[in-house]
């Protein structure tokens, strides 16, 4: 699948506090989610936000608590995928769940600016900085994951592994 | 093996697992609250099942925003109940519920040698009764409802080593601040901790269970104590069920080993918006606070409110500061009761409320205007994380947050012991 959009990009330790703040857990629709998502660090973040537009962040993405809230509010706010150099690992899992692409790239997130047009191939892990012309490729997924996401998520996944038992 | 892998590897039903492996890990115990509940609910009927594996390894607890602050978390209380009443699973409702960290382990839910996966970041707590246990999402929840296992991937272990003696006013949450100040907030990225030496042997289980507590607030994806006297003491008068306690092996392999020697440690107090910012309480010169907070899974037990108490006791809580004291269960409230503490707690001037989460995550029961400075004994402080995003949250262990109540701002103990 091939993604592209503009490049909104934040620094370390982005965490699932500003992503979607604790007062809007009173609910979980996704598209509720979604006008509060990036609200506490980019307030006008859901304003600039066009579908298929990517995140980028360094190291650590998305630490702090397990709220599936989170990717579920960026997936839905239209961001296509995350890029940074490292995510927290409940985060990690809850994304790739949910069918929110992710992409560790510390290269790509070193070259490239906010507002910078970018070009993703997610099979192939390939980045392609159309503003500046400079490609990328990502760390591959390890077998299992990318076998969950080629199902489309864990549920889909599991739905499966249910029927054949 | 170390102790996280001869848990894990017990639990796939394999004879040695290695970092890195992914596994099938069957799970003792499922947790998830009102918060991630409803969406676990809605993704398990998705998965295309009517039943949970086994009820009785299922619990739900409404804390985060109970007894209900508004209407809509009073809808995600109802469909846990409901859910929980359709399945038989336990679920904690007002009245008999605490904050879920410090309920399972006090009700004898979660036992030394489980797999214990909970919908919520924190449930690394459990690590200090010698279990593997770790946060997840909703939807992973959903699954191991239905299913019973849960695919994880087998951490690399980092080894903590505290030697010396702790100094007075220090306890578990000095340490982990400590630690999490010196190895940063992914210092333990996709690790588990391993919590060990002599310091560690005199921590009392509630210091344990603080520690372990915030592994997360490192990266980590657990927290783990080993068993000894200590463990088998809080264990026995609640354990209903049989379990297996595990020993790391003499020549376990361990990715990191890195060891602190506590004897100068003073109390620590991390400053705004890391939990990784930590100080000693002795360079944390004229803050001023708000607000002082008492409670939550990191800091919500009986010997947190004693060390309260302890500060509190002859003291008034100073003009201007709001002093908010949430016991972390009934139990917890009971004990607090019958030991004179609320009586102390109010006599000094503070509020003290039935178990909630509350003002930890901003929900209600203290939520801070802009501008407003916080003390708090919680886990985190993350822009925004307790109200506006101009306020200001400083972690701290009780004796301090008590402390800092009574002078106005943020001061060691002994400056109001004197
Ligand atoms: S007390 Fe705070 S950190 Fe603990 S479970 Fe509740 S909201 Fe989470």
């Amino acid at each position: 699948m091939k993604l592209k959009g503009k490049v909104f990009k934040y620094g370390a330790d982005v965490n699932t506090d500003v992503i979607i703040p604790a007062r809007y857990l009173n609910v979980s629709e996704p598209a509720e989610l979604a006008r509060h998502a990036m609200e506490d660090i980019d307030a006008d973040f859901v304003k600039k936000v066009r579908p298929g537009d990517i995140i980028m962040a360094t190291t650590n993405f998305g630490c702090g608590s397990s709220r599936e809230h989170a990717p579920l509010a960026i997936k839905a706010s239209g961001v296509s995928c995350v890029i940074a150099h490292s995510f927290a690992r409940i985060f990690f899992r809850n994304a790739i769940n949910i069918g929110l692409p992710l992409l560790e790239c510390a290269g790509a997130v070193e070259n490239t600016s906010s507002g910078d047009v970018l070009e993703v191939d997610l099979e192939k892990g390939k980045i392609r900085n159309l503003s500046s012309g400079k490609t990328f490729t990502a760390k591959p997924y390890p077998d299992f994951m990318s076998r969950l996401i080629a199902d489309g998520g864990l549920v889909e996944y599991t739905r499966q592994r249910l029927a054949h038992t | 093996m170390n102790l996280a892998e001869k848990i894990l590897a017990a639990h796939a039903g394999k004879n040695e697992v290695a970092p890195g492996e992914f596994i099938s890990a069957a799970v003792d115990m499922v947790l998830s609250n009102d918060i991630t509940a409803p969406i676990a609910i809605k993704e398990f009927y998705r998965l295309g099942v009517s039943r949970v594996f086994d009820p009785s390894k299922i619990v739900m607890v409404a804390d985060h925003f109970v007894p209900n602050k508004d209407i809509p978390s009073a809808e995600q209380a109802k469909q846990m109940r409901e859910f929980c009443l359709e399945q038989g699973v336990k679920f904690f409702d007002v009245g008999e519920m605490g904050i879920e960290h410090v309920l399972l382990p006090e009700q004898g839910l979660v036992l030394p040698g489980d797999v214990v996966i909970g919908a919520d970041s924190h449930s690394c707590t459990y690590g200090a009764l010698g279990a593997f246990a770790t946060g997840m999402g909703s939807t992973d929840i959903a699954v191991a409802m239905a299913t019973g296992d849960i695919w994880m991937k087998v951490p690399p272990t980092i080894k903590f080593v505290y030697h010396g003696a702790l100094g007075k006013w220090v306890g578990g949450k000095d340490l982990i601040l400590y630690t999490i100040g010196e190895i940063g907030v992914d210092g333990a990225l996709y690790a588990a901790m391993e919590f060990t030496g002599e310091a560690i042997d005199e921590l009392s289980m509630d210091g344990r269970f603080t520690m372990a507590n915030m592994a997360i607030e490192a990266g980590g994806k657990a927290g783990l104590f080993h068993v000894d006297n200590k463990t088998q003491l809080y264990i026995k008068s609640r354990a209903n069920r049989d379990y297996l306690v595990y020993e790391p092996d003499i020549d376990a392999v361990y990715d990191k080993v890195i060891e602190y020697d506590v004897t100068s440690i003073e109390p620590q107090v991390s400053l705004p918006h890391s939990p990784a910012n930590a100080r000693p309480v002795s360079q944390v010169k004229n803050v001023k606070i708000d607000q002082a907070v008492i409670g939550s899974c990191t800091n919500g037990r009986i010997e947190d409110l004693r060390l309260a108490a302890q500060v509190l006791k002859r003291h008034k809580v100073h003009r201007g500061v709001r002093c908010i004291i949430i016991p972390g269960t009934q139990q917890v409230y009971l004990e607090a009761l019958n030991e004179g503490l609320i009586e102390i707690f109010i006599r000094a001037g503070a509020a003290v409320s039935t178990p909630t989460c509350g003002p930890c995550l901003g929900g209600h029961m203290g939520v801070l205007a802009g501008g407003e400075r916080c003390v708090s004994t919680t886990n985190r402080n993350f822009v925004g994380r307790m109200g506006s995003t101009k306020s200001e949250v400083y972690l701290a262990n009780p004796a301090v947050a008590a402390a800092s109540a009574v002078a106005g701002m943020i001061v060691s103990p002994d400056e109001v012991m004197k």
